[in-house]
């Protein structure tokens, strides 16, 4: 082997395990510095109280209860669309213009930048009743959309057709056998779009700041979906850029981190589960 | 077996309604940023906005240009790419190609958290980390720059371009690298000059994806960038095109000309998206088709 040729096979091996050891370092700093500057601060105090000028105590439990409402207010709208928009793509739709008209503005979704959406949302959701928890939310059901339909679709297409021809022969009509066979057989794709959604969700911070502003109240679900609240990634950001509270905002960092890699784990374990399942 | 047909029709009538709300979502957001962002481009001019060189807005005589913000954004977004395509592309074809099964499960796990860690907790980290390190290292009066922000970007595009990398790298056909080596080329020399042009248009598009998240991404970098409205240096405080809309969207009064030139900003960033969406499907396409 000549000399060239052995420099080459040296620096590209090399470039490429600098690099992957890059990442993997970069993984591990980004985790433990967060980590061992957030856990520390992390109370009790902390968790179950409401931040007061009078004590000049902060608690974020009015952001974690924020979290929960908005998640739970978007996932109960997203579902059904998001299902909705697949079943019809893979059990009804016959135009292929239509489904490719359909499909790629699934991909512009998916595609546009959160703080497009914040001030779409803003315009069309909290200008008409109010910055509040309700219009972040249904601003979020317009971004994971994409994902729920995309996950939903894929797990249809792996119902083998010969189910529905079974069901259509026995007599059912479209909707039954949508309803007693199809629908059952995307169950998978459905809970992984639901832990995608989570994940965004919780990250999510430019669509929220002028749809669900960042009030720290501390309501019910009912009240707290229709005022103003923020959840723990806008509170982290106002603590750590407007109120310079770097203590309070590592604490919610090391939350939203555990709580990213507890999503990524379980939807690496929901996938394996239905997996197996499938095969066996 | 009327009244059967009917309820099916129905059915049928309502799947297709929720199939069309993406479609629906899309016109909804571009006519909703046209109309928005149209009055203040006009009040002001479209060369003057595009290419004045100078933003003011709460100057006692506003001045609107946005050549700054543009020109940050597409430097920010190439220096990103300039840095994070390297390092993503090699780590790509290392997990794809040579790591085994053990070593490519656990790096996945930490890409996929990677991609998982919201943007405000890349901003907290810059801030706290790459700011300070930045003065220190480079002797600046302020490390919010630029730089930082083009770094944090780099990190945060490393998990597109490393997992649509490595989707586009193990579709390659096992023949052709079976062949190479067949030749007596060595395997590191098969990956670089058989595998990676086999998957180009893949890992093209994984560079397209990074392009769109980075010049999309607003909280992370108005934590590390500064936000003054600069033309783009990089030791300089700096405003993006996303950043521009968010730091000013809180105190603007409706109907302002401010806040109706902030639209137009958004305006702007959703042509630059659609083009940079336009360009990724081209190349998922070419894939497809190949």
């Amino acid at each position: 082997m000549n000399k060239k040729r052995k420099i080459y096979i040296g620096l590209m091996r090399g470039a490429m395990i600098v690099c992957t050891a890059l990442t993997a370092a970069l993984v591990l700093f980004l985790m433990g510095y967060v980590l061992i500057n957030g856990i520390p601060n992390i109370s009790w105090e902390l968790l179950s109280t409401k931040p007061s000028y009078l004590t000049e105590r902060i608690g974020i439990l009015p952001d974690i209860l924020n979290t929960v409402y908005i998640v739970f207010a978007t996932l109960v709208i997203v579902l059904p669309l998001g299902v909705g928009a697949a079943i019809y793509l893979t059990e009804y739709a016959k135009n292929k213009k239509l489904v490719a008209m359909i499909e790629y503005a699934a991909e512009t979704l998916s595609g546009i930048p959160s703080i497009i959406y914040g001030l779409v949302g803003m315009l069309l959701f909290s200008n008409n009743f109010g910055t509040s928890l309700l219009a972040g939310a249904l601003t979020l059901v317009i971004m994971n959309l994409p994902t729920v339909m995309r996950t939903t679709q894929e797990s249809l297409k792996t119902v083998p057709q010969s189910y529905r021809e079974g069901a259509f022969g026995l007599g059912a009509g479209k909707w039954r056998v949508i309803r007693t066979v199809v629908l059952p057989g995307c169950v998978d794709g459905v809970i992984t779009g639901c832990i995608l959604s989570v994940g965004r969700i919780l990250g999510e911070s430019a669509a929220l700041l002028f749809t669900a502003g960042f009030a720290h109240a501390l309501n019910d679900i009912f009240t707290g979906l229709t005022s103003p609240g923020a959840t723990l990634t806008v509170a982290l950001y106002v603590y750590a850029k407007e109120e310079g509270e770097f203590g309070v905002a590592f604490a919610i960092a090391a939350i939203l981190m555990i709580l990213t890699l507890l999503i990524n784990l379980s939807a690496t374990l929901v996938g394996k589960y239905f997996a197996k399942r499938r095969n066996v | 077996m009327k009244k059967n047909r009917l309820f099916e029709n129905i059915v049928h009538g309502i799947f297709l309604i929720l199939g069309l709300i993406t479609v629906g979502c899309v016109l909804l957001i571009t006519v909703y940023l046209i109309i928005s962002g149209i009055p203040a481009i006009k009040e002001i001019g479209l060369f003057n906005f595009l290419f004045g060189k100078e933003w003011a807005s709460t100057a006692a005589e506003p001045k609107y240009g946005i050549l700054p913000f543009i020109l940050t954004s597409v430097y920010g977004t190439a220096g990103a790419i300039l840095i994070g395509v390297p390092i993503g592309f090699f780590t790509a074809v290392y997990l794809s190609k040579v790591a085994n099964k053990k070593v490519r499960a656990v790096i996945e796990a930490a890409v996929n958290l990677l991609a998982g860690i919201p943007s405000v907790v890349y901003g907290l980290v810059g801030m706290l980390v790459l700011v300070p390190a930045i003065r220190e290292i480079f002797n600046v009066p302020d490390g919010a720059s630029l730089l930082a922000a083009i770094v944090v970007l780099a990190i945060m595009i490393l998990p597109n371009i490393i997992k649509v990398s490595i989707t586009a790298l193990d579709a390659v056909p096992k023949e052709y690298e079976d062949a190479s080596l067949a030749l007596g080329a060595t395997p590191t020399e098969t990956f670089f000059k058989v595998s990676v042009p086999a998957a180009k248009s893949g890992i093209a598009a994984a560079v397209v994806l990074g392009v769109g998240r980075a010049i999309g991404e607003a909280m992370a970098v108005m934590m590390v960038a500064g936000n003054v409205a600069n033309m783009p240096s990089l030791f300089e405080s700096v405003r993006f095109l996303t950043t521009a809309v968010a730091s000013e969207m809180a105190y603007s009064s409706p109907g302002s000309l401010q806040r109706n030139a902030l639209f137009s900003i958004a305006l702007v960033l959703f042509l630059f998206i659609m083009l940079i969406n336009a360009t990724l499907n081209f190349f998922l396409k070419r894939n497809k088709e190949k």
